[in-house]
């Protein structure tokens, strides 16, 4: 089975563990991700503080070459990409007017139809189905599932079905072995891009998180956006000053987390690029009662 | 010969300044059986109608058709004025140049001709009018009200006080409604059992009213003056004339764990209850659902054996009443969102975030806590409340577009109640706007922030969780330059949204009135008929039509009333003649109009010869039932039956007008 792949900056980059163990996920389910030939920069957070049209037209163009490329849906892993995807679609749908205009800029057309996964869409559709008989380990710990702001918003273009308090990850997590935690940050903000420019806030944000989480006893936060997992892995010595805590509980991404479940090798899923060390959360997978 | 008036209207310049009212009025003078024809600016002034009964008398006119506005707005003024001419007043039509013509099209020769092309139907149709007299039917002046919360219990006593029988359903054991359970009330801070509980004494020993509790309507059929009501009398299991309201069977009653509704769930009851200590009537029921006789097939029974009167009777059932009124006032009241709605406040996980009506229990001296503040997971008087309006109201993303109207002020009384008895405490409240337009009711909320010290906060609370026993409000401030605030909060009360009575579609379903999306009880006119509904005979109370207050509801509650009283004041009431007809002459006695008639009006005659015998069937309208819907005329397979007003001579003519072929 073949479905179609988004990476966006990070996943070629700071987040590139993020990339692999999602590769390493889908293959041992037996489906292919097919990348976008000359996709470009989702817009980010800048685009849509700038220049409304940009915003819509830069992802377009990736919408458009992905229909031209044959592709019925794809995967967006970044939940930033995906929120500027989807809603980039979700405009040229509604409004005929800057449709038009984008599909002058672009010289393409678009039709609007591909279906688009974030990536727990993804893992729900395609893993979800074959997951048990890949299933090798159990991932003993107490995990706090964390959202992020763009996951579960807004609520027009988002797949997540309780907006305040999703539990689709928890559904992941718990295929993995793990027990995930009842807890009150989830949607919380970590701070997003303000991570350059006001790293302070975001030392705020992101200990508020991290510290609701341990305090609730969960002994690794699974995320599914490059950006909140640079915020609490990376940005942990100026969470560390701020709270005047020292909290040491890994971050991983939701593949990684389901890879170790299935038996993937910490190397192979990138555990060796976080901050963090998750050697705790290594240990403690346990082999799977048959 | 017809010598029909057609008289068009400017509506000020609502039609004219779109329609060619000079052109309309002018070809309309050449057509076919028209008389006269004329246009005046307010043709519904006392000029424009004097111009009707002048004309009507002196060009003899036979119909009239006036080219204005909706008949839904005019049709009875200018009927009236017909009359006063001295011709029927069924031979007045209306065609609606207004709504159907100059308000939704541009200023155009289209939209003349459009007009035009109206009044031309309409004259075809006055043609071919008949004379019609109203139907004169009997009123009961017996009135049922539905619900015996405040508004139930005004709108009762007004109409009882003026001499008419009233009849009360209230679906719970007692009366009392909402009003009942409230601690104090705005903006006097007057205590509400108080002021409620000697009329709730009035209601049960008026000679006047009978009272049905824990009984709901089961159906409604008939019309105004004359309904059917059946209403269904849930088994008590306890004989209310033997029983004595001593109480030792509610004190004997092992089972005890069960969520009081009147404590909103603060505190237990026992299987066999009454409400509360002021309840009236003052005798108890079987709650059968969580009484162990029922549940475990004849266990227990220490109520029965403890009853010294004999008053309990495991073996009664449901009953059913039929009885005939003649207006019926709906006072269903409401409801509130719980606690547990809101995702991002813990989806009522955290015990000490409860709602508005929990806290008037805690507030209020009959309460579980005997009006000591306390919170609920421990008991210990909260140090910091937070209160949160708008908890769900006036937020489109949680499906509550509307404001609930009474929480800005119960807000305030609350903090100020909580700072009352608790001056080292402190009291936030959140809120979006103040909303304090009643009297008094701003030099109330400024009370609460000047001298009673509760600090107001404009914005709104994102989150609350729970974290080393404290609950923290994260919110905004808006006024402070948007900073976020957090505050580690003991309790919070949500002033959650009111909502409909969830039983409140079907019931609106049973009586033939209409709803709006929120279910919420529909007002005939939003302005200018407030109490009355669609279904004429059928008033509402209350807010079971939409969130109010006491003072507004009692003020509504009265105005019922007084439609009720008005309608009772005569013996009988006139009733549009606009109903079906059978031609008994031609009617082959099939009755296939029997089985489709909605309204159950129909009815199968006997025609006799002169020696009495039985020559044929035929149907019969029975005209007092009759809503005058047509679908029996569009069922009759020769034509037997018309609807007057409506005929089917009158429906062709019309067509054929427009199509401008000859009838």
């Amino acid at each position: 089975m073949k479905v179609g792949y988004y990476p966006g900056c990070s996943l070629e980059a700071s987040s590139k563990e993020y990339s692999d163990s999602l590769f390493a996920v889908a293959e041992k389910c037996g489906i292919s991700l097919e990348i976008i030939n000359d996709w470009n920069c989702c817009g980010a957070s800048t685009a849509h503080n700038l220049n409304h049209e940009l915003a819509v037209a830069l992802p377009a163009r990736s919408l458009a070459l992905a229909e031209k490329q044959g592709l019925t849906e794809i995967v967006i892993p970044c939940a930033a990409c995906y929120s500027r995807l989807s809603q980039s679609q979700y405009e040229l749908n509604q409004d005929s007017i800057i449709k038009t205009k984008v599909e002058n800029y672009l010289n393409m057309s678009i039709s609007g139809s591909i279906k688009l996964l974030t990536v727990l869409d993804f893992l729900h559709k395609y893993i979800f189905p074959v997951v048990d008989q890949h299933i090798v380990n159990k991932l003993n710990q107490k995990t706090a599932c964390y959202y992020g702001c763009l996951l579960a918003r807004p609520k027009e273009t988002s797949t997540i079905k309780r907006t305040e308090d999703p539990m689709e990850m928890e559904e992941v997590m718990q295929k993995a072995g793990a027990t995930p935690i009842k807890w009150a940050f989830k949607t919380e903000c970590c701070g997003a891009g303000f991570s350059v420019s006001k790293t302070d806030i975001v030392a705020k944000l992101s200990g508020k998180i991290i510290e609701d989480a341990a305090d609730r006893g969960a002994e690794s936060i699974i995320v599914a956006c490059p950006m909140c997992h640079m915020n609490l892995d990376m940005r942990r010595p100026n969470i560390k000053k701020q709270i005047k805590r020292d909290i040491n509980i890994p971050v991983l991404f939701i593949t990684q987390a389901l890879g170790l479940s299935m038996g993937i090798s910490a190397d192979r899923l990138g555990l060796n690029k976080h901050y963090v060390p998750t050697d705790k959360t290594e240990k403690c997978i346990i082999k799977k009662e048959a | 010969m017809a010598r029909i008036g057609v008289f068009i209207c400017h509506c000020g310049e609502n039609i004219s300044a779109t329609v060619d009212v000079e052109k309309v009025a002018e070809v309309a003078s050449k057509l076919q059986g028209v008389a006269f024809s004329t246009h005046y600016k307010y043709m519904c002034s006392s000029p424009g109608q004097d111009k009707i009964i002048q004309a009507i008398k002196e060009y003899k006119l036979t119909g009239i058709v006036v080219a204005a506005c909706s008949p839904r707005m005019h049709e009875t003024t200018f009927r009236k004025a017909t009359a006063e001419g001295g011709i029927n007043p069924y031979l007045c039509e209306m065609a609606n140049i207004r709504e159907h013509c100059s308000w939704v099209h541009e200023k155009s020769e289209e939209t003349t001709q459009k007009a035009i092309d109206i009044v031309r139907t309409l004259v075809a149709k006055v043609r071919r009018n008949a004379p019609l007299f109203p139907i004169k039917v009997p009123v009961t002046k017996t009135a049922l009200v539905i619900g015996g919360g405040i508004a139930g219990i005004q709108a009762a006593l007004d109409i009882a006080n003026a001499g008419h029988k009233v009849i009360i359903v209230e679906k719970q054991p007692s009366i009392g409604g909402h009003m009942s359970q409230l601690s104090e009330t705005f903006p006097t801070l007057d205590c509400s059992q108080c002021i409620l509980t000697p009329r709730m004494v009035e209601v049960s020993q008026h000679p006047n009213i009978t009272l049905h509790t824990y009984a709901e309507v089961e159906s409604v059929s008939g019309f105004i003056g004359n309904f059917d009501v059946k209403i269904k009398m849930k088994a008590k299991s306890v004989d209310h004339s033997k029983c004595t309201g001593c109480g030792e069977c509610w004190q004997k009653c092992p089972n005890k764990k069960i969520p009081d509704e009147f404590n909103a769930g603060l505190s237990n009851r026992t299987a066999i209850y009454t409400p509360f200590p002021q309840a009236v009537p003052n005798k108890p029921v079987i709650d059968r659902a969580n009484c162990t006789w029922f549940t475990k097939g004849g266990k227990c029974g220490l109520c029965k054996k403890t009853c010294k009167a004999e008053a309990i009777d495991y073996e009664t059932t449901d009953e059913y009443l039929d009885i005939k009124v003649g207006a019926i006032v709906t006072a269903t009241g409401f409801d509130l969102k719980h606690s547990d709605f809101f995702p991002e406040y813990g989806y009522g996980e955290y015990k000490d975030v409860i709602d508005g009506m929990q806290f008037e229990r805690l507030a209020s001296a009959s309460g579980p806590t005997a009006g000591v503040i306390r919170r609920p997971s421990d008991g210990k008087i909260p140090e910091k409340i937070v209160f949160v309006a708008c908890a769900g109201s006036r937020d489109k993303a949680k499906g509550i577009e509307y404001c609930s109207k009474i929480c800005c002020m119960y807000t305030a009384k609350h903090a100020m109640l909580y700072k009352h008895k608790n001056h080292e405490g402190k009291a936030y409240v959140f809120y979006m706007d103040i909303r304090a337009a009643g009297k008094g009711y701003d030099e109330f909320v400024r009370r609460a922030i000047e001298e009673d010290d509760v600090q107001y906060i404009r914005g709104r609370v994102s989150k609350i969780y729970e974290k080393d026993g404290k609950l923290i409000v994260k919110g905004v401030d808006t006024l402070l330059n948007a900073q976020p605030v957090d505050i580690e909060a003991d309790m919070v009360v949500l002033a959650t949204a009111v909502i409909a009575n969830k039983e409140s579609e079907s019931l609106a379903q049973k009586l033939h009135i209409s709803y709006d999306k929120h279910h919420f009880f529909a007002e005939a006119h939003p302005k200018l008929k407030p109490v009355e509904t669609n279904t004429a005979g059928i008033m509402l109370a209350g807010a079971c039509q939409s969130a109010r207050d006491i003072p507004e509801t009692v003020a509504q509650a009265s105005a019922s009333a007084s439609k009720t009283i008005a309608l009772f004041s005569n013996n009988e009431m006139s009733r549009e003649p606009a109903v079906a007809l059978v031609n008994n002459v031609n009617c082959t006695g099939c009755l296939l109009c029997q089985e489709v008639c909605p309204y159950l009006a129909i009815e199968k005659e006997e025609i006799k010869d002169r020696n009495g015998n039985i020559l044929r069937y035929a149907a019969k309208i029975n005209s007092g039932l009759c809503q005058g819907c047509g679908t029996c005329v569009a069922m009759c397979r020769n034509k037997s039956i018309d609807l007057q007003g409506f005929s089917n001579e009158q429906m062709l003519g019309e067509v054929m007008s427009l199509l401008n072929k000859p009838f």
